[in-house]
């Protein structure tokens, strides 16, 4: 009896490594091993010509003096550049979809007729393609033709053209705008799914003690949805840092615009320099992988989760 | 026995591939080339299709290349190309026996690498300007004969045109995005000078030259006058834009942009004068970045005296003036300048040719593969001076500093 206690949890165990294998199996194939060859390659001098034919160099791709003048990724004042324009971009892209999608879960949770239509329609945006919908404002933004310069002059807001991604104090706003306006729903969408399992009789409660709206959201609803808002944050920063279409296609390769993903693009594909590439492309994953431990250290969703877990069994043992 | 008088490449059979253009005209003008090829020597040519965006395309060429694979026998390569992919392609030289002689020199010199000739020329290219002539003659100006009379025609046009309540008119449209196009135009504006080509022939980087600063400045002095702020994220397309919709006086661009300007729906039809680039001043010359597109045949063809032979073939004289009578494209080879059919069908050809012996090369053959690092660093300097976040002169000198740190010191 004892035995077969003991034996339960190990077949378990076995049955689980079995149907989590394949699953192993394709992501180290997928993901470990691009990334380690990246790795790797960020020691050499490869070059896209002759990607086979290649010796090692150690960190110079990295940093390194060459009569007396500093060399490698960390000494190209473009790549810090890139850095700070990827870091705005994710802080003030982020920052923004997370309020304004908590704001539009808040609407679309309420009842009102229409409701359904209006939650389809919410989602237009990050239905379409990035490529599709950033070719399509820098159409709108566009200095001669676009229809943000006429309505806004018709409206009388600016008095001549502005060019939106040619100004290099506008392009980084005109393209924070587009992400926000792209991927807002998706924040939306996570945080309605939180909204609709919080419990109703918490609101009533509220109600009947006469506890004002905005305190019920600062004391009920926020912490309640917080787990799955640190989740939501935790995905559009990852995305917001490795950002490349939206940026490419709607300035190219200006300096005021370029992320680090287009940094690591540049100098892999168009100056064929796999080593250096390889060496920036290792840095963008040390940044992120530093900013997302950064974040998650501080807001802890992990801890917010398992208390809301345990709240959660109290619940159940309770009822 | 040699290949160029026709033999053993003959009746074999042989399937080969060839990489060109992605779409409309240019695809349809290599199929027809390619047919006539088929028929005459009894081999067969797949179309390999590859990517429009010629950044792309060079990515896919040189994975394939590097892998050291067969798949495309003959490629359609860039200008700016051949020092950055002579070690993959065959030395043409012996191949084709004469017919390089009968094209552009400086072409010729473009595709010879240490020696072997990687390319040949099969249409070219130079940029040139575009003006409304309807717009001159109301006003009675002459085309301008240098870069101030530009500045200054164009300045008196928008004014006058705008005071008669066409406010959308601009002055001069061009390429100003931060990509090859605006390394492009910036060459022009130096060469126009006479401030040479940014990275001389033995490597030695030239850009700081008080010439130079005279064009950059005169170009940045456009920005917000004559040209559009927009212009600062402009390509080819939309510039054309502006200019085929009529809203601007002068446009820089290539000469594909002509036909397009004739086309049965443009409003600038009929209204539309092409010239050379004026010089700079004094001590200028006029002059046109040389653009243009040639074959190559891959190291790692199964078959390459076949595949030389089908180079031979679509870069040859008859081939050349199919194509530019068909759909306007610029021979590499003079003599086809002065054919009357060509000129018939292209009546600004003539003009264009002397552009073409003035044209200027991009600094490519002496920087080899580092070529796109030096055009991202002058398309970006360029665009510091021309967006206000430099004086003209110190991003000059920024420039000449970041490609000799580029070039560690002249050695590329």
């Amino acid at each position: 009896m004892i035995g077969a206690v003991m034996r339960r949890p190990r077949s378990l165990q076995a049955t689980a490594a079995l149907f989590l294998s394949p699953m192993v199996l394709a992501l180290a194939v997928v993901a470990v091993w691009p990334l380690a060859r990246t790795i790797w390659f960020g020691f050499t001098d490869a070059s896209l010509t002759a990607p086979a034919d290649y010796t090692l160099v150690g960190l110079a791709n990295y940093l390194e003096v060459y009569d007396g003048a500093w060399y490698g990724v960390l000494a190209d004042p473009q790549w810090w550049q890139a850095l700070r324009n990827t870091l705005v971009f994710a802080a003030a892209s982020v920052t923004a979809e997370t309020v304004l999608g908590v704001g539009m879960a808040l609407v679309l949770n309420a009842r009102f007729p229409g409701r359904g239509l209006v939650r389809a329609a919410v989602l237009v945006p990050w239905a379409i393609p990035t490529v599709v919908s950033a070719k399509m404002w820098a159409w709108m933004l566009h200095d001669q033709f676009g229809i943000i310069n006429a309505g806004a002059m018709a409206l009388g807001l600016i008095d001549r053209p502005m060019a939106w991604l040619a100004s290099s104090d506008t392009a980084m706003l005109s393209v924070i705008l587009v992400d926000v306006w792209k991927t807002t729903p998706f924040v939306a969408l996570l945080t309605l799914a939180a909204l609709q399992t919080v419990p109703r009789d918490c609101y009533e409660a509220a109600r009947v003690d006469g506890i004002p709206p905005w305190r019920v959201f600062l004391h009920i609803t926020l912490p309640l949805i917080r787990p799955a808002l640190a989740v939501a944050v935790v995905f559009r920063l990852l995305d917001a840092l490795r950002v490349f279409d939206v940026v490419y296609v709607m300035t190219g390769e200006a300096e005021a615009t370029m992320t680090l993903s287009i940094h690591a693009r540049q100098q892999l594909v168009q100056f064929q320099d796999m080593g250096y590439g390889s060496a920036s492309a290792t840095l963008l994953f040390l940044v992120i992988g530093l900013v997302t431990v950064a974040y998650l250290a501080v807001l802890r969703p992990d801890r917010a989760a398992s208390g809301q877990r345990m709240a959660g069994h109290a619940g159940e043992a309770g009822g | 026995m040699a290949l160029a008088g026709g033999g053993d490449a003959r009746a074999q059979g042989v399937g080969i591939t060839i990489s060109c253009g992605a779409l409309g005209v240019e695809l349809q003008l290599c199929r027809d080339g390619v047919a006539a090829w088929e028929r005459e020597t009894g081999n067969t040519v797949e179309i390999v299709s590859t990517p429009n965006s010629s950044n792309e395309r060079l990515a896919l060429y040189q994975q394939i290349l590097g892998a050291g694979a067969d798949d495309i026998d003959v490629l359609q390569v860039d200008v700016v190309w051949p020092g950055i992919l002579a070690p993959h392609l065959v030395d043409l030289k012996p191949l084709l026996g004469d017919a390089p002689d009968a094209h552009f020199p400086a072409l010729i010199d473009n595709d010879t690498v240490d020696g072997r000739l990687v390319a040949m020329p099969w249409w070219t290219d130079a940029g040139v300007l575009y003006y409304r002539r309807d717009l001159l003659e109301k006003y009675s100006h002459q085309p301008p004969e240098s870069w101030s009379d530009l500045t200054r025609i164009a300045a008196l046009i928008q004014k006058a045109e705008r005071a008669e309540g066409r406010d959308g008119l601009w002055g001069y449209v061009w390429q100003g995005r931060a990509y090859e196009g605006l390394t492009c135009n910036a060459l022009e504006w130096f060469d126009a000078f006479g401030g040479g080509t940014i990275v001389d022939g033995d490597g030695k980087v030239t850009v700081d030259n008080r010439r130079n600063r005279a064009a950059l400045t005169e170009a940045a002095g456009w920005i917000g006058t004559i040209s559009p702020e927009g212009v600062l994220n402009y390509d080819e397309e939309a510039a054309r834009g502006v200019f085929q919709s009529g809203k601007a006086v002068f446009m820089r661009n290539w000469p594909y942009a002509w036909a397009l300007s004739q086309s049965e729906d443009s409003p600038v039809r009929g209204k539309v004068g092409v010239m050379a680039l004026p010089p700079g001043g004094p001590e200028g010359k006029t002059t046109g970045t040389l653009g243009g597109w040639h074959l190559a045949v891959s190291r790692y063809s199964a078959h390459p005296e076949v595949a030389a032979d089908l180079v031979r073939f679509l870069t040859s004289p008859a081939e050349q003036k199919r194509r530019a009578v068909e759909a306007s494209y610029n021979p590499s080879i003079p003599a086809l300048y002065k054919d009357d059919e060509v000129l018939a069908a292209n009546p600004f050809f003539g003009q264009l040719f002397e552009t073409f012996q003035t044209a200027v090369a991009r600094p490519s053959r002496a920087t080899g593969d580092n070529y796109n690092r030096v055009s991202a660093a002058v398309w970006q300097r360029v665009q510091d001076a021309l967006g206000g976040r430099m004086a003209p002169d110190a991003a000059l000198a920024a420039l000449d500093r970041d490609l000799n740190r580029l070039s560690r010191g002249g050695r590329w």
